[in-house]
């Protein structure tokens, strides 16, 4: 059979009720836009709400935790091995915050074929000295250039110049604790750390990354600044950051580097799992809404068609009467089917593109979040994939049972029955 | 003329029952043959089974016992599929109630059996649609559209389209039943010329007199059973 025939035959039964057939492609058409523009528009949301959290987050951070010694003395005597000891008021053992042979483990992480980068960073706590007052801060010493890389810091520095801050004594300030500080970029500020060390450092920037108490707390200094700070060897650093090239091997290899390297380990489905959950909720919701929009216009085809066959059963009929057989009459109504999810379909993304461009030039400003101007969408074209298939597929269905039940039609019936 | 006197349709011993309402018999043992180059009427009064046994004949109603030869190749219990292409290429038909297509043009619908056929190009067709229509003097309306075509013409493009195929047998229920006396007339004087000029072999089924009189030859039906062929 040959297929020319068929969409000829498909198209004069389109065209003689070309108002149905049109409003079938539109109800295809909208579903289409409406799922582009929705899945286009949370996952951009989706995107820039995660990466809030997890483009800064290392997939695995290395530090010591300040914790008391698991191997209490009395467990080891072969007295006391036996029995149930309790032991109380333990104190944690004096070991250091800082990680030991730092050098090497970096070395070896790098050189490790899952891992992107590795940045090496010191926490410390601070009093910033205001007038009378002192407040409660932690500088974090940063290798400028990794974090940039790795970890978009730049993204969120709102004023100033990141890349003064590798020059000593200069400091980036968290915007809650630069607006509490009434500092300006250019200011000179003063820093005592906890070991008592009192600096002079110069504020170069502010850095905003829309978690407000995360901004109140944090600021940044190179990491030569605050090993100068605490009076620290140039050795000296807290946590190795890892980011590895996929997200997915972090508990894995958190737990076989915590073993090889003998300090404590935390991996980043473990820190944020909530955002996970989160993530996949509304990836769900989005996908559940836009399938629901097909399926109703689906239904819509459906009838069109069902109701196109009641019209047509004489031409039916007569098409069976003169040789056409049953597979030649369900082709003709599934290719019908398919020319509006096709049509439909395809206006459809387009126009869903546009939407996505529309919502992508509406104004979003928050404080919360600085780098962001408008609205954020997500032009992934797997979406415009799933779109394009989906509305074949929907209309597929929704041409297969009436295609089936035209193929069904007795000529005699019909021809009878006049 | 030499294939002239072999059968071309051959009924052996025809049963066909409908079950609704209650089950009654419609054809009881019908038997016959149509030979090449006939031009055969089938007549009976309303109800006593001659268009239940044309479509038996067609292939579209395969619902019944008996066995049934076209052109000596037996053919009852054949797949659908099977039949369709058969009725494609060997049988052409003519309803009382036309049955164009409506979407497409006076053309077209003569072409649409040969397309499905598909055993000539498109302007090859194109050329045997017109010589099929100038027969029927319809060539001037080959572009119309087949619902602005009047019940007599409309008629004629069916009989155009049921020889587009070159069919072994033409098959006609009631061809002249819905015209008035004069278009009548002309569909008569049409199938006359083709059983004359042509030599093409056909099967009316008819309860009009005058043309069954016009006709070869004349199978008469009552209650199911031929009384006198």
């Amino acid at each position: 059979m040959k297929w020319s025939l068929i969409i000829e035959l498909s198209k004069a039964l389109m065209f003689a009720r070309i108002k149905q057939t049109g409003i079938a492609a539109v109800g295809v058409m909208f579903s289409i836009t409406m799922f582009v523009a929705l899945l286009g528009f949370m996952n951009g949301l989706n995107t820039m709400l995660d990466g809030l959290v997890l483009n800064r987050t290392p997939h695995i951070r290395f530090y010591n935790e300040i914790k008391p010694n698991p191997n209490q003395p009395i467990d080891q005597t072969l007295e006391f091995s036996e029995s149930l000891n309790i032991i109380r008021s333990i104190k944690p053992s004096t070991s250091r915050l800082a990680i030991h042979d730092a050098e090497k483990i970096i070395q070896t992480l790098q050189a490790d074929q899952r891992v992107l980068g590795v940045s090496p960073k010191i926490s410390s706590q601070v009093f910033f000295n205001v007038g009378t007052i002192d407040l409660t801060g932690i500088v974090n010493g940063i290798d400028v250039e990794k974090e940039a890389q790795l970890f978009s810091f730049t993204d969120y520095i709102t004023s100033g110049d990141y890349a003064a801050l590798a020059q000593t004594n200069t400091i980036i300030l968290g915007k809650g604790a630069a607006d509490r500080m009434l500092a300006d970029v250019g200011d000179v500020i003063q820093v005592t750390t906890a070991q008592g060390n009192r600096i002079q450092l110069k504020v170069v920037g502010y850095y905003q990354s829309g978690l407000g108490d995360f901004d109140n707390s944090n600021s940044f200094a190179s990491l030569t600044t605050v090993q100068k700070m605490l009076g620290e060897s140039p050795s000296y650093v807290t946590d190795i950051q890892v980011k590895l090239k996929d997200l997915d091997l972090a508990p894995d290899m958190a737990k076989e580097m915590e073993q090889i390297f003998g300090i404590d380990a935390d991996d980043i489905q473990t820190v944020n799992a909530q955002f996970e959950t989160g993530t996949q909720i509304r990836t769900l919701i989005s996908y559940a809404v836009g399938i629901t929009l097909l399926v109703v216009s689906g239904f819509g085809i459906y009838n069109i068609l069902n109701m196109m066959i009641y019209e047509k059963l004489d031409t039916i009929a007569i098409l069976k009467a003169i040789g056409f057989n049953s597979t030649d009459v369900n082709r003709i109504f599934i290719t019908i089917a398919l020319s509006i999810g096709l049509i439909g379909g395809a206006v459809g993304l387009i126009l869903g593109f546009l939407a996505c461009l529309g919502i992508d030039q509406v104004p979003f400003e928050t404080d919360a979040l600085p780098t962001i101007k408008t609205f954020p969408v997500d032009y992934n074209p797997k979406y415009y994939l799933i779109g394009g298939y989906f509305s074949l597929i929907t209309t597929y269905l929704a041409g297969f049972f009436p295609a089936r039940k035209a193929s069904g039609v007795d000529p005699v019936d019909i021809i009878r029955g006049k | 003329m030499s294939k002239q006197g072999k059968p071309v349709l051959q009924a052996v011993e025809i049963d066909k029952y409908f079950y609704n309402p209650t089950k009654i018999q419609v054809l009881k043992k019908v038997s016959f043959t149509v030979n090449r180059g006939e031009f055969v009427s089938v007549v009976g009064k309303s109800g006593c089974g001659k268009s239940t046994l044309l479509y038996i004949l067609s292939t579209m109603d395969t619902d019944y016992q008996g066995k049934l030869h076209l052109d000596q190749e037996p053919i009852s219990g054949k797949p659908h599929d099977y039949l369709a292409r058969i009725r494609n290429e060997k049988i052409g038909f003519v309803f009382q109630f036309h049955y164009l297509l409506n979407e497409f043009s006076t053309l077209e619908n003569v072409m649409i059996p040969a397309l499905k056929l598909g055993k000539f190009s498109r302007e090859e067709l194109e050329y045997r649609a017109m010589e099929k229509l100038k027969i029927f003097d319809m060539q001037d309306h080959a572009l119309k559209k087949a619902n602005q075509l009047s019940g007599g013409q409309k008629q004629r493009v069916a009989i155009a389209r049921a020889l587009i195929n070159d069919p072994l047998l033409i098959m006609g229920d009631e061809p002249t039943g819905n015209l008035d006396k004069k278009n009548s007339d002309i569909v008569f004087n049409k199938f006359k010329e083709l059983a004359e000029e042509f030599n093409q072999t056909m099967l009316i089924v008819t309860h009009d007199p005058e043309f069954a009189a016009g006709t070869h030859r004349i199978i008469e039906m009552e209650d199911g059973r031929i009384i006198k062929s």
